[in-house]
């Protein structure tokens, strides 16, 4: 931008000030740059004979920087080649993040699709001998939705609840006791929630393990999210509205259920799905607490199921080739409805986007 | 709506009523929203009592220090054990995880805020949710089926030069080692941690940057004397809840180390052990004192994340109050 700031000022000038202005490199230089530098990269790689791809695109990103950091200070001076360092940096950091995603979901969607079919979804694992292919994760699949869905009915409606009471009645302590504690419960490590409901609900209450069990464990999880996002959303509706519908004498509890719950729920419903999502994917309570089933059991409430993502550690666990394939399977329909929910949650929150008035 | 507007009309026994329907209404309303927020309080508080109450009795039936003892040994009676090697694991495998996770973090979420043209920038910012959605456990697949065995040629290349330190000394072998955890596990922060510093970043005065700007700063200086010293904080407690995460993940790490009961000298050779991974893998074998004694080094683990992350609120908490920024 300065540099724009500059090129007016020389036009605007009569006469010609080549003080103003520093020589400057091209503007396909960085482009260029990268070229030769993920060439030279590829040539060290293959010349020292390194394995490992890896290498090759670090030592490509370090002469990138290093190169560019150089022509610069020569060309432009110290303070242009530490700004080009910084970008280039910055744009390292985004390639080295974009790097893991494009290879865990091409990782995941080429070796998860070799046995992924209508059987697949279909059978469960009872009676498959674990080391030949065959058998599938309906089961999981059920466990999944089961579990999840219970979770959801325990976790949402107290997630908004709880968030009404903040945003709308919340003051003094209990209020911000509150809001502190459903902070620290974001972050509750999955295991320790797993545990909890281990001790309170097994152990000393002496139930068995069972769908209901990962789904408390779940639910726990879930609260926190959801009171989050909805009292975002609950703090957009615009104080405009509740004064209104005050003001005609409707008492508090019509106008938030009538006026400012339908304003703000395309967002409350995308954060529900999206705390659906992060849920769904939870693996550790459920090696806890539902232990674990080859066959399919249709009771969430007695006797152990099994869910997607414990399906998959033990496949891994199993250790062979035809369950590492059952294992990816499971993975990329774990993702796929992981992911469907996720864009299903954006597109809502932008279909009914509360119009905040700005 | 309507039903609720009449009878406020002059007659005065419906007024009445309905004032009374209203105040019951919003008296339950109240109870109700109010009473899920006290049992939110009421399950951390309970967290906190259940996991502590089977703990110590766990810790009471130790034959060796809890602090100290390497050993996790629960099947033998007397128990013997100790969390000093998940402890060392855990914090070892967080800090390596917040050593490469943090300053990338920053640097993209710099990238969306800063440098990123705003074509590429909504995608960046949507592409790296999407990267926090991903379940942990296909990290865990991905990382022991793919991650692990293209590793090997980095950690010949670290042994070869870094290898006198005896830090990075490695020798052959499936590099199932903390060090390994530590990059699985940046991968899996990096999100959380980027998508916190960008909404700091986002909060930084307009007239900050362009009175940087109008000095003739490049876009450089301007992020470090205007966007940097403004986010400082928010990158710290953003850095936080990553580090919560990492010290809580179960399944990544249960899939990818390869454990055991002592401290490895050297970060890249296999072996150690984490809260999370320990309790997940030692659970199905585990009958009651057993349990208990997981159930103890889980208890440990949740008064740390609770500091770590309660650390982190404040701090976030604090700035909001001085920066006068909304949420």
């Amino acid at each position: 931008m300065s540099n724009a700031v500059i090129d007016k000022t020389e036009l605007a000038g009569d006469a010609p000030r080549p003080a103003l202005r520093q020589p400057r490199l091209p503007k396909w230089a960085p482009i260029g740059l990268a070229l030769i530098s993920a060439g030279l990269g590829c040539g060290i790689g293959v010349a020292g004979d390194l394995s490992s791809k890896v290498q090759w695109g670090l030592i490509a990103a370090a002469l990138f920087v290093l190169i560019s950091f150089a022509l610069t200070a020569k060309v432009e001076g110290s303070r242009q080649a530490k700004d080009r360092l910084a970008t280039s940096l910055i744009w390292v950091c985004f390639l080295l993040a974009v790097i893991p995603l494009v290879s865990l979901i091409w990782e995941t969607i080429d070796r998860g699709s070799k046995v992924l079919d209508g059987y697949f979804l279909g059978h469960s694992m009872e009676g498959v001998q674990t080391i030949l292919p065959g058998g599938g994760a309906y089961h999981a699949i059920i466990g999944t939705l089961e579990q999840v869905g219970i979770a959801t009915a325990i976790a949402a409606p107290i997630g908004l609840l709880t968030a009404i009471y903040l945003v709308e009645y919340g003051r003094g302590r209990l209020a911000k006791a509150v809001t502190f504690f459903v902070d620290v419960m974001t972050g509750v490590p999955s295991i320790v929630a797993g545990l909890f409901i281990l001790t309170f609900w097994i152990i000393i209450l002496d139930f068995d393990y069972s769908g209901f069990a990962g789904a408390m464990a779940l639910a726990i999880l879930m609260m926190p999210i959801v009171v989050r996002s909805t009292e975002e959303m609950l703090k957009l509706v615009p104080n405009e509205l509740r004064e209104a519908s005050l003001a005609l004498g409707v008492p508090k509890w019509r106008t938030i259920l009538k006026v400012v719950l339908p304003t703000a729920i395309g967002g409350i419903i995308t954060g529900v799905m999206l705390a659906v999502a992060r849920i769904a994917g939870e693996s550790a309570p459920i090696v806890l607490l539902v232990f674990g089933a080859q066959g399919i059991n249709n009771n969430p409430f007695e006797g152990a199921q099994s869910s997607l993502p414990y399906y998959v550690y033990e496949q891994w666990q199993l250790g062979n080739d035809a369950s590492f394939n059952r294992a990816w399977a499971a993975a990329l329909v774990l993702i796929a409805f992981v992911m469907i929910l996720n864009l299903l949650a954006r597109g809502i929150a932008r279909w009914k986007a509360p119009k905040t008035g700005r | 709506m309507k039903t609720d507007i009449e009878p406020t009309s002059s007659t005065a026994p419906p007024q009445d009523r309905a004032r009374g329907t209203g105040r019951l209404g919003d008296k339950i309303f109240l109870g109700l929203s109010r009473g899920s927020g006290i049992l939110l309080l009421a399950i951390m508080a309970a967290i906190a009592v259940f996991l502590t109450i089977r703990a110590i009795s766990a810790i009471s039936e130790d034959h060796g220090n809890f602090l100290t003892t390497f050993e996790w040994n629960t099947t033998s009676r007397p128990m013997v054990f100790g969390i000093a090697v998940l402890a060392y694991g855990t914090i070892v495998s967080s800090i390596i995880a917040m050593l490469i996770a943090v300053p990338i973090a920053v640097g993209i979420a710099l990238f969306i805020s800063h440098y990123a043209p705003r074509r590429l920038a909504t995608p960046v910012a949507y592409v790296i949710d999407l990267l926090a959605a991903v379940p942990s456990i296909v990290y865990g697949l991905w990382g022991a089926l793919f991650l692990v065995p293209h590793l090997t040629g980095l950690y010949q290349w670290l042994d070869d030069y870094l290898g006198w330190t005896k830090l990075f000394e490695y020798n052959d072998g499936a590099p199932r080692s903390l060090f390994t955890i530590g990059i699985l596990l940046a991968i899996m922060i990096i999100p959380i941690v980027t998508s916190v510093s960008r909404e700091v970043f986002r909060q930084v005065p307009q007239m900050h940057e362009e009175a940087a700007l109008a000095l003739g700063a490049t876009r450089w200086e301007v992020v470090r004397m205007s966007v940097l010293p403004f986010g400082r904080s928010g990158i710290i407690s953003a850095s936080m809840l990553g580090l919560g995460r990492a010290l809580g993940e179960t399944m990544a790490v249960a899939t990818v180390l390869s454990p055991s009961y002592d401290i490895v000298p050297s970060l890249l050779d296999p072996g150690g052990g984490t809260f999370a991974q320990n309790i997940a893998a030692h659970f199905k074998e585990a009958d009651g004192p057993a349990r208990d004694a997981l159930i103890a080094s889980g208890l440990v683990l949740f008064v740390i994340t609770l500091l770590v992350n309660g650390a982190a609120r404040l701090i976030i908490a604090r700035r909001k109050e001085y920066s006068g920024a909304a949420a």
